[in-house]
């Protein structure tokens, strides 16, 4: 094969893999909070090493071009990254993810045309005809690859986007015979890259990324908000791959390293993801979960419940040794976390020990609430996942849910009928007394599933606004 | 670089990523993905190549494009990761 091509100077190859080695250990250092912050700027001296080897490495006649677009897509980014709230994580990865996918297409797009750049091409000039450019077989099926992943990654994303964001309903779009379109998108895609070794002509390649960037928005319309933790991950793991697959075409051990890191790491989050909703990756990428709501609001309405006031919430509170709060979503929608944390500190300075424990679902991607929850200032030592902290319900006098649902729900445990049985849950219904803070009695959680801890005895229903309800509650503790 | 060379490090590199990723914390997982994506722009290394040759036209505009949105993920993806990082705190902090 003729290699010879991307020989590139020793010392190249060596800052590439430096690069390669400073992003895993910017990984690396996100093993404890504190080795975390070092471990990012690891990760930026590794992608300064990169763009400057990169860039020393070539020609320079359009550096300035190169310059003025690098200020506009970083003063972009940093305006956003300042900007943006941490409720609105979700989106902002989800809008990342997609401009990692548009990148990759154009990269493939620039080197499909002018392949000698990126050396990937050898220039054939047979006898009395014209000479023409020939694209590796190896790096085309590399090339055809990294397109469509980076196409699927953009337009799912973009999908994830709008969904996130309420551009567009959380409800599945189901169209019919899915399934079956989905898969026959996906084979011709794979024969057209096939095929593409043997015929390097353009409609082939622009029908492999048309088709690439209509698999990616089938592929996610039809997955329900519930499942958009698992969505987003999932995404996270194609841009890696797109990278790797861009990395495998220009021979870059930099791209190949990190595209094998972020791929993994994606896909190890959508597996904890999955696991944490007891349900298997397959039927989530087949979607329509949370489409119809099951019949058990009927029967919710009529059953009977305790209701309770910010002044009952407050006095139960007040009086206990333990409070574990338990937060979700709803809590991210109605912004409640800096009120939530003024009321801990004001029953810790009563003296009661307050804990916070977090479902591995809990918000719109993983990691979501613990993020939320720094942001107010809770400490992360007071903030336990699932399973540090379900032994402690049994001990707890008070377990506070705000803007969680099916996280708390027994039937898990219990009903196997139940579409959420065996999704691993909190045991709040273990504590003395739960307070439970909801809009309504009406609503019901994103399986679409009632909650029996409504209707237990030690649980008293708070029914309010998330914020408005724990700002009385702190009224009511000063 | 041969083609074995090149498979062989990107599957030694997935196996480093799958216990690098086992041991993030939990609590960090958001912050995670903010990394990993704005590491995945790496990918600006091809955009460069691409812009920084001429011969093209087109291939030069896509190449400018893609290094636009590429910095967008590097300078953002960095920034706010730093930003959430900075968020989380122990206990007995003097700052509130």
């Amino acid at each position: 094969m003729p290699e010879a091509v991307h020989s590139q100077p020793a010392w190249v190859l060596l800052a590439y893999l430096v690069a390669g080695v400073c992003f895993i250990l910017a990984l690396r250092g996100l093993s404890s909070p504190e080795s975390s912050r070092r471990g990012n700027i690891t990760g930026m001296i590794g992608m300064t090493i990169a763009v400057v080897t990169t860039l020393a490495t070539h020609s320079l006649a359009t550096m300035p071009e190169i310059i003025v677009a690098m200020v506009i897509g970083g003063g972009v980014g940093l305006v956003i990254a300042r900007k943006i709230q941490m409720t609105a994580m979700p989106q902002l990865v989800a809008a990342f993810h997609s401009l990692v996918g548009m990148a990759a297409v154009l990269v493939g797009a620039a080197a499909y045309l002018n392949p000698e750049a990126f050396g990937i091409a050898v220039r054939i000039t047979p006898i009395a005809s014209p000479s023409f450019i020939s694209i590796y077989p190896v790096s085309r099926i590399e090339m055809g690859l990294g397109v469509a992943i980076g196409a699927i990654t953009f337009s799912g994303s973009v999908i994830a986007f709008l969904k996130l964001n309420g551009n567009m309903s959380g409800k599945p779009i189901l169209l019919p015979l899915r399934h079956l379109i989905n898969l026959g998108t996906l084979a011709a895609i794979l024969l057209l890259i096939a095929y593409f070794t043997q015929d390097q002509d353009p409609w082939v390649f622009f029908t492999v990324m048309g088709l690439s960037f209509a698999i990616g928005f089938l592929l996610i319309i039809p997955i329900g908000g519930a499942d958009m933790p698992v969505v987003i991950s999932m995404l996270n793991s194609y841009s890696g791959w797109a990278a790797a697959a861009m990395g495998f075409t220009l021979h870059n051990s930099a791209m190949i390293i990190t595209g094998a890191l972020v791929g993994s790491s994606g896909a190890i989050l959508s597996y904890i993801m999955c696991r944490a909703m007891n349900r298997s990756f397959i039927s989530v990428i087949a979607g329509g979960f949370g489409a119809v709501a099951s019949g058990g609001d009927a029967a919710a309405i009529d059953r009977p419940y305790k209701r309770g006031s910010a002044e009952d919430a407050a006095f139960l509170m007040a009086q206990a040794d333990q409070v574990v709060i338990v937060p979700g979503y709803g809590m991210a929608v109605s912004q409640a976390q800096h009120a939530l944390r003024e009321m801990a500190d004001l029953l810790k300075s009563k003296g009661v020990r307050v804990k916070y424990a977090i479902h591995p679902v809990a918000g719109r991607m993983p990691g979501h609430m613990n993020v939320l929850l720094a942001e107010a200032n809770v400490p992360y030592d007071e903030v336990f996942e699932l399973e540090d902290i379900n032994s402690e319900f049994a001990q707890t006098d008070v377990a506070f849910v705000i803007g969680a649902n099916d996280v708390t729900n027994p039937a898990a445990k219990t009903d196997k009928s139940s579409p959420i049985y065996g999704m691993p849950v909190l045991d709040v219904e273990k504590a003395r007394t739960v307070l439970f803070v909801k809009r309504s009695m009406g609503g019901v959680g994103y399986a679409g599933v009632d909650n029996e801890l409504f209707y237990r005895d030690n649980t008293m229903m708070l029914l309010s606004d998330a914020k408005k309800m724990v700002e009385e509650i702190v009224k009511n503790l000063g | 670089m041969d083609f074995i060379s090149i498979l062989s490090i990107f599957v030694l590199a997935c196996f480093v990523g799958y216990y690098v990723v086992w041991s993030v914390t939990p609590a960090l997982h958001t912050p995670l993905m903010s990394v990993t994506n704005a590491i995945s722009s790496v990918i600006v290394v091809g955009a460069l190549i691409a812009s920084a040759s001429a011969a093209v036209p087109a291939s030069k505009w896509l190449g400018l494009i893609a290094v636009a949105l590429a910095s967008v993920n590097i300078f953002g993806g960095f920034a706010v990761t730093q930003r959430m990082l900075a968020m989380y705190r122990k206990k007995e902090r003097k700052d509130a």
